[in-house]
């Protein structure tokens, strides 16, 4: 049981396999990391939703060697990046853009959670004000009334 | 006003179901080329192997008249299924095609048109990584290019070219270029 546990744990631990052929990689472990993060957001084109790095599609490998080429010719990680949307659109990255033609895409969610905290808000405020005034003292009418009532259930 | 309020969830309702209505309908695959309006790629691409050294593709034979650069393979299920198409366009004379022989073994390249006839006025060859194919944005075979007179991409077309689209799209727009 320990040791299935043991097992277990180490399984969360490892890191997920990428499809990075020991052949493809560069020499400095620096840029191969460099490398691996930048291509872990490039989506995989022929795939849709898997990155480079974790795709074994020929059209992967062919940019994962392509990004590793530039990243050793000393290229930024922009200039890679740039490379590759030049060529595929915005689509290529797995995480778009900030820009205007994507505002509602960052925006949005938090302007729909706001306009909720307002709802909820507004709803439980015009509640509390709108809240019954006591009510109306009994008349002596009443109140005999209810005695009666109260005394005939016992 | 305050009334209607309740018709607000079927409003949001609707408005979402629209919009994965459209999304179902939306290929991303056929998002517009980054390259269209731009010029070819800078490409000196050698010849098959067993022909004229001189018969490969390079920038410099895009401009001047309208073509059609084509990327294929031997290794292409769907360019077999093209292969005929284009066979008649050449017959047609109407545009120059351009192949891109793309990550491809060259020697099958060759082989492969041997057997089912060549279309192309020049082939270039693109073996892996297909630096030339990804300069395209390219992202699988067949795609086609129409390249106007100035050596600039004008249209991309993935996937066969078939009578269907070929009158329909790609003729329009090249009869439209040479003009």
């Amino acid at each position: 049981m320990r040791r299935f546990v043991l097992a277990a744990m180490l399984m969360v631990l490892s890191a997920p396999a990428i499809a990075v052929d020991p052949s493809e990689m560069l020499p400095d472990p620096k840029q191969e990391e460099r490398a691996q993060d930048l291509g872990k957001g490039l989506r995989c084109m022929v795939c849709q939703s898997e990155s480079i790095e974790d795709s074994n599609a020929d059209l992967a490998k062919d940019l994962r060697i392509i990004v590793r080429e530039r990243i050793a010719k000393g290229e930024t990680d922009d200039q890679v990046r740039k490379f590759v949307v030049d060529r595929y659109g915005d689509y290529v990255l797995l995480k778009p853009p900030f820009k205007a033609s994507t505002l509602i895409l960052w925006v949005g969610p938090f302007v729909l959670l706001l306009a909720g905290i307002v709802a909820v808000f507004g709803f439980y405020r015009r509640r509390g004000t709108a809240a019954p005034a006591q009510p109306a003292p009994l008349t002596p009418e009443e109140k005999r009334r209810l005695d009666a009532l109260l005394k005939d259930g016992q | 006003m305050r009334r209607l309020l309740f018709l607000l969830p079927l409003v949001g309702f609707l408005a979402l179901a629209a919009m994965f209505k459209w999304g179902l309908g939306h290929d991303p695959r056929t998002l517009p080329s980054m390259l269209i309006d731009r010029p070819v790629p800078e490409m000196a691409l050698a010849a098959l192997p067993g022909r004229p050294a001189d018969s490969g593709l390079n920038t410099a034979h895009l401009k001047g008249r309208v073509s059609l650069v084509n990327i294929f393979g031997s290794w292409c299920i769907a360019c077999v299924q093209e292969h005929p198409y284009l066979m008649q366009i050449k017959k047609s004379g109407i545009v120059p095609i351009y192949g891109i022989d793309w990550r491809d073994d060259p020697v099958e390249g060759a082989r492969w048109l041997a057997k089912n006839g060549d279309p192309y006025d020049r082939v270039g060859i693109d073996p892996a990584p297909g630096r030339t194919a990804i300069d395209f944005g390219v992202t699988g075979a067949p795609e086609s290019f129409i390249v106007d007179k100035d050596g600039v991409i004008r249209y991309k077309h993935i996937g066969p070219i078939t009578p269907d689209n070929w009158q329909s799209t790609l003729l329009p727009i090249i009869r439209e270029l040479s003009k």
